[in-house]
């Protein structure tokens, strides 16, 4: 699969990666390298294996349903670059 | 207008009622100060895991066992990738490919009385997003994390709706089983079932679908109307002017009545949906199974059944006493108080819907009890008042002037004349100021008699037996 620099730039974009014009190139060679592992992996004849949607072969752990966290706002934020009145605050964000 | 049909689908977000979050101990309740119910995994600390609630998971089985649906028992959370400060992770933990539950579908029933079967794509578990304040700060959002991994049920639809009317139909049916069901408290002012339409229009005959526009976040039935019509209307009028639909999530504001595009979906997110590798697949048991289906109650389906075999009621009055619980609840509770299945079904749809709706309160917020009303037929059943003077013992419990019908009966001197002799008098009294309607009765009119008996009745204040009335005037002018 060959990828174009729109499709890197789109990539860059969905990921809130910055990658410069000069950067370009070489975000692009890497990711082919990724996307012919891919295509390897893809050509191993997998008939009559199941899907599998993890690498581990296990199933859910259940909680029951119970509260069993406290308040610790004050601890949180004081990790936090900005907060107020309760409220973690980030940049201005308008739909 | 009749050359367009209409397409709707709804996406319903419904908040279980755990009492922690989907995958932390965290609380769900409502209204806490912000972010004082959040846990570092609600807040993404690194190397925080979600470990999934059984309780969120049991509640989307009985909504799938209470459709008629498949429970997939082996299902798989998936992470909807996307960047809102409000999404610590930078992710949503979904269900994407394996929903817990798929297909099944419920009845709904329109104003006329029809129904119609409404077929349900899939319901799958997901967790809430928190909440941003943008008007708080001058120059800064806030985050709330507290609703961040709140349990959601997200219910979607076939594309089967064609009107706005069978939509509204639909989400009152599914707020009332989940209700029912116990498993969301339906309260849409506090967001607990929020409303996405899919909305769509297509010359009538044509197989293809239109374009259509999602309006977001409808957390009213009323606001959904409105904003149906609207949109249906803006859309027909779009094509009728030759321009085409875009495909765009809106949003409805009540204040205009109107719907505005939010974003349209070509520079739409692109969500690079994922197994999660935190969380491996979610095995509903057999064990699991046979206990839920053995906690189910009766549903509204069975309860409409059985209003209309054991209590002989239409099958529209049984729909519509058993489509919601409060309702159901108050029913079954005047009926237990010994009243007529019928005249409470007649009561609870004539006078106290009436009243409810004008003063736009809930039946649980009635004032008048299932008991109290239970009262007020009890003494219709055994004519101590007839059916006018019931009207205003009822008003009187509305208002709160006493306590049960008795009180009011006896306070207000309302009981029901059936004495004959105290009948026949005022009938004499009336029948001596009547000679005009007696001639013309006897020369066969037979309105004239209903306005003698009007007669009676007003000079009795409305207490005398209306039957009896009757039969004594026609006995004496025979």
């Amino acid at each position: 699969m060959s990828l174009s620099a729109q499709d890197i730039e789109r990539i860059a974009h969905l990921a809130r990666i910055r990658v410069t014009p000069d950067e370009v190139g070489q975000v692009q060679a890497k990711l082919e390298g990724i996307f012919k592992l891919i295509d390897d992996m893809q050509s191993v004849n997998t008939k009559g294996v199941e899907p599998m949607s993890h690498g581990l072969d296990m199933v859910l752990r259940l909680r029951d349903d119970v509260v069993t966290e406290s308040n610790q706002r004050e601890k949180f934020q004081s990790n936090a670059p900005e907060a107020a009145e309760g409220y973690f605050l980030v940049p201005k964000v308008i739909e | 207008m009749s050359q367009w049909e209409i397409v709707i689908g709804l996406e319903t977000h419904v908040q279980l009622t755990t009492a922690s979050k989907i995958f932390s101990g965290s609380s769900t309740a409502f209204g806490a100060a912000p972010n004082t119910q959040a846990s570092v995994v609600d807040l993404a600390m690194p190397g925080a895991l979600p470990v999934m609630n059984k309780g969120a998971a049991e509640r989307a089985v009985k909504f799938g066992l209470a459709i008629g649906a498949k429970i997939n028992q082996r299902s798989i959370f998936a992470r909807k990738n996307y960047f809102y400060p409000d999404l610590p992770k930078g992710y949503q933990i979904s269900q994407y490919e394996t929903p817990i539950v798929e297909g099944g579908g419920l009845t709904i029933t329109l104003d006329d009385g029809t129904t119609k079967f409404i077929e349900l794509t899939r319901a799958h578990l997901e967790e809430d997003a928190g909440k941003s304040v943008h008007d708080q700060f001058d120059n800064a959002s806030g985050v709330d994390l507290n609703r961040a991994g709140t349990p959601l049920l997200e219910i979607v639809t076939e594309p089967v709706m064609r009107s706005g009317k069978e939509a509204i139909a639909y989400a009152k049916a599914l707020h009332g089983l989940v209700r029912y069901l116990d498993i969301c408290d339906g309260n849409m002012q506090e967001g607990s079932f929020r409303c996405d339409v899919n909305v769509s229009v297509r010359p009538m005959g044509q197989k293809e679908f239109g374009t259509r526009r999602e309006i977001k976040n409808l957390n009213s039935f009323k606001f959904m109307q409105q904003a149906i019509d609207y949109e249906v209307r803006w859309q027909i009028e779009q094509i009728e002017d030759g321009k085409k639909i875009v495909q765009a999530t809106v949003l409805f504001n009540p204040d205009t009545g109107e719907t505005r595009a939010m974003r349209t979906k070509e520079d739409a997110m692109d969500y690079r949906y994922f197994p999660d590798p935190d969380l491996p697949p979610l095995v509903v048991t057999d064990a699991m199974l046979a206990k839920i289906k053995n906690e189910m109650p009766e549903l509204p389906e069975a309860k409409c059944a059985r209003y209309t075999s054991e209590f002989k009621l239409s099958e529209y009055d049984a729909r519509l006493l058993s489509q919601d619980r409060a309702t159901s609840e108050y029913f079954e509770a005047a009926v237990a108080a010994k009243a007529d299945p019928k005249l409470v079904a007649n009561w609870m749809l004539g006078e106290l819907s009436a009243a409810l709706n004008r003063e736009e309160k809930s039946i649980e917020e009635s004032p008048v009890s299932a008991h109290q009303l239970a009262g007020v037929i009890a003494r219709i059943g055994d004519a101590t008042i007839s059916n006018k003077i019931a009207k205003t013992v009822f008003e009187a419990l509305w208002s709160g002037e006493a306590k049960s019908a008795d009180e009011v009966i006896e306070a207000k001197g309302l009981k029901q004349i059936s004495d004959v002799g105290a009948i026949e008098k005022i009938v004499d009294e009336v029948l001596a100021k009547s000679a005009a309607q007696i001639a013309d009765y006897k020369s066969g009119k037979e309105k004239a008699l209903m306005s003698i008996v009007g007669m009676v009745m007003k000079a009795s204040a409305g207490k005398a037996n209306p039957a009896q009335v009757n039969e004594i005037i026609k006995k004496k002018l025979s």
